[in-house]
């Protein structure tokens, strides 16, 4: 009999809770990564109304010029920054750059590929991607 | 026999064992063959300081309920049967002890990403045939035992390449807590996949090619995305992301 897979399925896997802020970083990576990929679809979308002559390209463009859009233009930024940075941590580990050395393992046995660096690296990628919302913020909104 | 006066007493009731205190244990009780989803259970069970969570299941199996199905046999984190999700986080029930859950409500679950067999014992057939799968073994030619080779040395530094990733008991607990593994029923799992790099990483083996071969897949080490939950929850230091992470190196040209 085919048993009960009794796998945690997306619900399980998007949980950021349990693991640590590597987890965190990870459910992040994936949203942004999403968000990002949604804004690109958008933006064909809005580009293409070019196609369709002057009058429609002023009303789509008018679009990005309201509170709303100010808003989605600001979280874009934000999931930009946070991607690019964490990204580049996460393609660097995955060469094997940064994650620790192998060693006698000791107790209480810390894993060293989940060292300070890393930890740091996505703090700062979070600092960085609300830094940039904020300039963005105070470009968008401001006088 | 000596008399004991009452300040002697006094003395031995203060170094006597405290009386104990008691927890909820909530099992998570599900018969596949039988039933259609689980239930949780509760349980009053007295801890002491020392109390693990399979101290506290042996006690609910002994008095309270003899059905509970657990498995378990070592009970010093070495066998890697009694892997289990308590209070939702995959662990061993001999390795977690009670207080430092720093909770009066303890709840175990059959680990995730592993079919149940029945309560808390899962079935670990995938983890072993995905662990047999990329040639968990010396794989040369020769042989120190045949012709006029010697012992095959390696110094205390080639050793210490692979050996956290040898301590492995095979428990499955980062295979419960890897985020693909939760939704993707193919992939090798990072017990696997780190087993792979064991193998590469030691200076005696040539299977180097074969084994990078078997692991550049779809289902394979590609679906690693560095969550480290499985480093976090290995109860041996293996540290299974950086196994995996060093192994990738070599695919993506970052290591020779
Ligand atoms: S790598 Fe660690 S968590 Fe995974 S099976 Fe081996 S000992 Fe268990």
């Amino acid at each position: 009999m085919e048993r009960q897979s009794n796998r945690e399925g997306v619900k399980g896997m998007l949980n950021p809770t349990r693991y640590g802020i590597e987890r965190v970083a990870y459910w992040l990576q994936r949203l942004t990564g999403l968000g990002l990929l949604f804004y690109l679809i958008g933006h064909v979308i809005e580009t293409s109304a070019i196609v369709n002559g002057k009058v429609a390209w002023d009303n789509m463009l008018a679009l990005t010029q309201t509170t709303e859009g100010h808003i989605i233009l600001i979280l874009v930024i934000g999931m930009s920054a946070y991607h690019t940075v964490n990204g580049i941590r996460v393609m660097l580990g995955h060469g094997g750059i940064g994650v620790g050395k192998p060693g006698m393992p000791d107790y209480p046995y810390k894993a060293a590929s989940l060292n300070y660096k890393q930890r740091a690296s996505i703090w700062i990628s979070i600092a960085l991607a609300i830094i940039a919302m904020l300039y963005g913020a105070g470009v968008l909104f401001g006088d | 026999m000596a008399a004991i006066s009452p300040k002697m007493a006094e003395e031995v009731s203060q170094t006597a064992v405290p009386t104990p205190k008691s927890i909820t244990l909530v099992i998570s009780k599900f018969n596949p063959n039988h039933e259609s989803s689980y239930k949780f259970v509760e349980f009053k069970v007295p801890v002491q300081k020392w109390t693990t969570v399979l101290d506290a299941i042996l006690y609910v199996k002994q008095h309270l309920d003899t059905s509970i199905a657990v498995r378990y046999s070592c009970r010093q984190a070495s066998c890697g049967s009694c892997g289990m999700k308590i209070n939702g986080k995959p662990s061993l029930a001999c390795y977690t002890k009670i207080s430092e859950l720093n909770s009066d409500i303890v709840t175990v679950e059959p680990m995730s990403n592993f079919p149940i067999i029945r309560d808390l014992a899962v079935d670990f057939t995938s983890l072993f045939s995905n662990h047999k799968k990329l040639k968990p073994y010396i794989i040369r030619e020769d042989s120190e035992i045949v012709g006029d080779a010697k012992e095959f040395l390696q110094t205390p530094k080639d050793v210490e390449e692979y050996l956290q990733f040898s301590y492995c008991i095979k428990c499955g607990l980062c295979n419960s807590a890897c985020p693909t593994m939760a939704t993707d029923s193919s992939f090798l799992g990072p017990q696997a996949l780190t087993q792979a790099y064991r193998y590469v990483a030691d200076n005696r083996d040539k299977g180097k090619k074969e084994r990078l071969k078997m692991v550049d897949e779809s289902h394979g080490i590609w679906r690693c995305h560095f969550a480290g939950s499985c480093s976090k929850v290995c109860p041996k230091g293996v540290d299974p992301a950086m196994g995996i992470q060093l192994l990738r190196g070599y695919l993506l040209g970052f290591r020779k």
